[in-house]
């Protein structure tokens, strides 16, 4: 019944707007002989100059993704660009959706599991792909390179080029636009080029002689959920005052900055301003925003999964934390009892402050899902007093450290989170899996000045604005009710506003007062029943 | 249990199930011909252009129904019989009510052209005009070119449909600007350029004196009135307006004009029948609007209304200030109070007008020449918040107010430049005034103390 209205036009082939012109056409040939080179490495044909294959390959890749964005945007009349976005095969979880996902999938399993298959050799000159990007890796750090810096060169150039296409085709749009700007500029300064010259610096005098650990300054636990285990924290305290200076920075990121900005800005300011995952998902995602899923059923599986990786995010970091502690006050003030008295101290305070002042924010199943994991928590600290050396939460340490590194860190936030992102849309991992993204969005949704703003009656409940919402948000329930909409799951990316074609949301900082329970304010009808329609 | 009976499932039906479900527990029944579910009838142009597909058009989950206990009847409604309360259904068994809410909607006029009912020839307004469309115009091969009669808000809709799929458009507008029986002719003018500008062929002044048919009933060419040029096409697009759907109704006791006659409290000359939305002709206009509103707002507005009354509040459909929004292609349009084009203003209406030297931006505030008091004001380009202007026109502000505080009115996005310095400057040099724009102000705009 419904699918009249869009099957058919599904059965035309290379008819406007879904075709590619023939520029676009090369483009994606010349990008594709970019990871060609890429590929030809992986199966180990010897490449005679490194240097220079690996410079061709790179700047194939950009230039056939800036070439094709060029193509597509620049030549038209800025506005909102989406003709034709359901009925092309790879932004509609067609054939060439599937395709990219199973490739990008793939190369996440052999990234994280087999990184051999790639070139890596522990003792010895690399060879293979990684071997292609050693040369680029021994100039900026001076050492070769690892499985992780392929990744993170590959992952700054689609930032880079994927961000220059997002400019072009929001070039209307000055917010998208300086957004945009701020996390190209985070992802090449902080993610790429700064850990790569701090790595310069091992050794040197002015560490001590230290080393400091491979340190992305934005990267903040519980993103960063290896942050404080031992071997960085030993790193960081035998680099001098720098290294000791990281380490207050990596605590002060998580307790006192990004309070401070959330409250001020929402989170946006970090997950789609600064963010490297948001980054990715903003610039090479932007084409699968509108794959996430919408449904209420979507939402209740977000809450608890997100959720519960917090949980095991704190359970896992606090475990691996008394682990190294010690127990003799003397050697050192802070042993392993204080440690764990000092997180639950700080757990039922925010717990305490929830319940207590922001309540009837909750929705049921957030108070029960709150109490329950809160005496799950609390009990599991008191364990410690029970239980042996080392064995805290149930589990060893290195147990939980383990499988959160591999649940987590590597099949949530790489396979899934960005392997799926033709098929799940581009920020599955920041919805339902970033422990980073539900705290700020706790605090976001109770605590914060940030909100979308609905004007008045405006909406017409076209839908744009739930079908462009990444994170999955559906936008316009609270749209057409002239709510304003206060989610903690908003990144802030600005794109319902950008796409909606009657002016009806804004992205703004403003009073806690009347932020949340916003009364249908002016559908349009007369005053009198407008009260009686708020009436709850 | 009481039931209520509503015929149409558009915003301003739907609108009032919802309501009579918060306010009671009444048996409420939804009976649509067009399709099995609520969607929004507004975004039925992105499906065509790709940027959705139907499903999303849907603002409630398919469950939604079911949970709020609002049946749902795909049928065609024949006939009306208010004496034993019986409805005659064309797919499904006869369905009595206690209380009948007619929301029937629009359907495109015909203005008896020759050829006009002719294949190929369609306007847009269903979801079947739609799927029609798709036949008719799925690409650029089996439909070479477009003519679209009638230069209003669906006309631009369906030109920028067209061009999506790279269909050569003409655009026939019998005004001598674009919709300038609505906008005064500065924005009118900006808006032919922007037609323009997206390689549209407009024809300003021009009209339709027929349809050609080929061979197999098919349209082949339209002619022109003024010119006799005749214009080979492959589809002809009505968009001359709309009129209320309610042929349904002509053999029962309910009084019809154009729409259905309804009062201020949008009762019918029967008992326990009620109108709203497109179809409802209310017996006298209210302020300045028109008798017969067809805008989705005030389809909302009365099924709220509606809903009070049929829940035992009786209440007047009584609107606020008129406001309405729409997007010429690029180009977004908000309005708030009246502001007239130049043939319908009246004497002590003065306006004005700025436009951006090279974006597609501009303004146009109309007020009372004697008492300065702000009557609306007109934006493109620029989005406006509904809150703050329509409260300055319920305090009646006077314009010299409203430029100081221009920016308290501002709802673009964070980051976009600003042109209230250049707005001002222009007022100031126009009246001899010396306003100095104020910096936006939060307490001001969310009325905090």
């Amino acid at each position: 019944m419904n699918s009249q209205t869009y099957h058919k036009s599904m059965a035309l082939t290379g008819e406007p707007p879904k075709s590619l012109s023939i520029s676009q056409k090369l483009a994606v040939f010349l990008g594709l002989s970019g990871l060609g080179i890429l590929l030809l490495a992986v199966f180990n044909v010897n490449f005679p100059n490194r240097t220079l294959w690996l410079t061709l390959s790179l700047l194939a890749i950009t230039v056939g993704i800036v070439w094709f964005s060029w193509d597509a945007y620049s030549k038209k009349i800025p506005g909102i660009k989406n003709d034709g976005v359901w009925f092309k095969s790879i932004s509609s979880r067609g054939l060439w959706g599937w395709v990219a996902g199973l490739s990008l999938t793939g190369f996440y399993i052999v990234l994280y599991f087999y990184p051999e298959y790639l070139g890596l050799v522990n003792d010895g000159d690399n060879k293979g792909v990684i071997g292609l990007f050693d040369p680029l890796s021994k100039f900026l750090s001076g050492n070769p390179a690892s499985q992780w810096f392929v990744y993170g060169t590959l992952y700054t150039v689609a930032i880079l080029a994927f961000g220059i296409k997002f400019l072009w085709k929001y070039r209307h749009n000055r917010y998208e636009r300086l957004r945009t700007w701020s996390v190209m500029f985070f992802q090449t300064a902080f993610a790429f080029i700064i850990p790569e010259l701090m790595a310069r610096l091992n050794g040197d005098k002015i560490l001590d002689g230290g080393s400091l650990p491979y340190y992305d300054l934005k990267n903040i636990w519980p993103l960063n959920y290896y942050n404080f285990e031992g071997y960085r924290i030993k790193a960081f305290l035998s680099s001098g005052e720098i290294g000791f200076a990281l380490l207050i920075f990596g605590i002060l990121s998580i307790f006192v900055i990004t309070p401070i900005l959330t409250y001020k800005y929402g989170k946006r300011w970090y997950c789609s301003w600064v963010c490297g995952c948001g980054g990715l998902a903003e610039t090479a995602g932007d084409s699968f925003r509108q794959l996430s899923d919408k449904s209420t059923f979507a939402w209740k599986v977000e809450r608890w999964v997100v959720h519960s990786v917090v949980v095991f995010v704190t359970l896992m970091t606090t475990a691996v934390i008394y682990s190294y502690l010690g127990t003799d006050t003397s050697k050192y003030w802070l042993t392993k009892s204080s440690f764990l008295i000092g997180v639950a101290v700080l757990l039922t305070l925010v717990f305490g402050w929830a319940m207590i002042f922001k309540r009837n924010q909750l929705q049921k199943d957030a108070q029960y899902g709150a109490i329950g994991y809160f005496v799950i928590i609390i009990a599991l600290i008191g364990f410690h007093f029970f239980s042996g050396d080392g064995q805290i939460f149930l589990f060893k340490s290195e147990t939980l450290r383990k499988s959160y590194s591999f649940l987590i860190g590597s099949i949530f936030s790489g396979v899934i989170g960005t392997g799926f992102y033709p098929i799940f849309g581009s920020r599955v991992w920041c919805r339902f899996g970033c422990p980073m993204a539900a705290i700020l969005g706790f605090q976001q949704k109770l605590f914060s000045r940030f909100r979308i703003t609905t004007n008045g009656g405006q909406c017409i409940s076209c839908g744009n604005c739930s079908v462009y919402c990444e994170m999955g948000i559906d936008v316009r329930a609270y749209a057409q009710k002239g709510e304003n909409i206060v989610r903690s799951s908003c990144v802030g990316c600005g794109i319902c506003s950008a796409v909606c074609p009657r002016g009806v949301l804004k992205l703004e900082n403003g009073p806690l007062e009347g932020r949340i329970d916003s009364n249908q304010v002016l559908l349009g009808n007369d005053v009198d029943l407008m009260t009686l329609v708020n009436k709850k | 249990m009481e039931h209520i009976v509503i015929i149409g499932n558009g915003i301003a039906g739907v609108t009032a199930a919802r309501h009579i479900r918060k306010l009671s527990d009444k048996k409420i029944t939804i009976v649509s011909a067009e399709s099995e579910y609520f969607f929004s009838r507004t975004a039925l142009m992105y499906v065509y252009m790709g940027h959705m597909r139907f499903e999303h058009t849907q603002p409630y989950e398919n469950h939604f129904w079911k949970k709020n206990r609002i049946d749902l009847v795909q049928a065609y409604v024949t006939k009306v019989n208010t004496q034993e309360k019986l409805l005659h259904l064309d797919g499904a068994p006869d369905l009595d009510y206690d209380k009948l809410i007619i929301a029937t909607g629009s359907k495109p006029n015909k203005f008896g052209w020759p050829g006009q009912d002719l294949d190929g020839v369609q306007g847009l307004y269903s979801k079947q005009d739609l799927e029609l469309l798709e036949d008719n115009a799925p690409n650029n091969k089996v439909c070479k070119r477009a003519v679209i009669i009638g230069g209003g808000l669906i006309g631009i809709e369906l030109a920028e449909m067209l061009r999506t799929r790279d269909i050569p458009v003409t655009f026939l507008v019998r005004e001598n600007s674009f919709w300038n029986s609505v906008l005064p002719s500065g924005e009118s003018e900006m808006i032919n350029e922007h037609i323009h500008e997206h390689h549209i062929d407009l024809r300003l002044g021009a009209s339709l004196k027929q349809i050609n048919p080929d061979e197999n009933g098919r349209v082949k060419s339209v002619t022109l009135a003024e010119t006799g040029e005749e214009i080979e096409c492959d589809l002809v697009g009505l968009t001359t307006g709309v009129t209320p759907n309610i042929d349904f109704l002509k053999d029962s006791d309910i009084e019809l004009g154009r729409g259905v006659k309804v009062n201020r409290f949008l009762e019918t000359n029967v008992e326990h029948v009620y109108a709203i939305g497109d179809c409802a002709e209310q017996h006298e206009a209210i302020g300045n609007r028109r008798p017969i509103e067809a805008v989705w707002y005030t389809g909302r507005m009365m099924g709220e209304t509606l809903a009070q009354t049929i829940c035992g509040n009786r209440m007047e459909y009584n609107p606020g200030h008129w406001f309405n929004s729409a997007k010429f292609l690029d180009i977004e349009y908000q309005t708030y109070g009246w502001v007239f084009p130049e043939r319908k203003k009246k004497e002590n209406e003065a306006h004005f007008h700025w436009r951006h030297s090279k974006e597609k931006l501009c303004i146009t505030i109309a007020f009372d020449k004697d008492s300065e008091t702000v009557l609306g004001i007109n934006t493109f380009g620029i989005r406006l918040r509904h809150e703050v202007f329509d409260r300055w026109l319920s305090e009646k502000r006077t314009i010299d107010y409203v430029m100081e505080h221009l920016r308290d009115a501002n709802f673009d996005p964070e980051f976009y430049k600003s042109f209230e310095p250049q707005i001002v400057s222009k007022y100031n040099s126009n009246f001899g005034k010396s306003i100095n724009p104020k910096k936006k102000n939060l307490k001001r705009i969310f009325q905090l103390n």
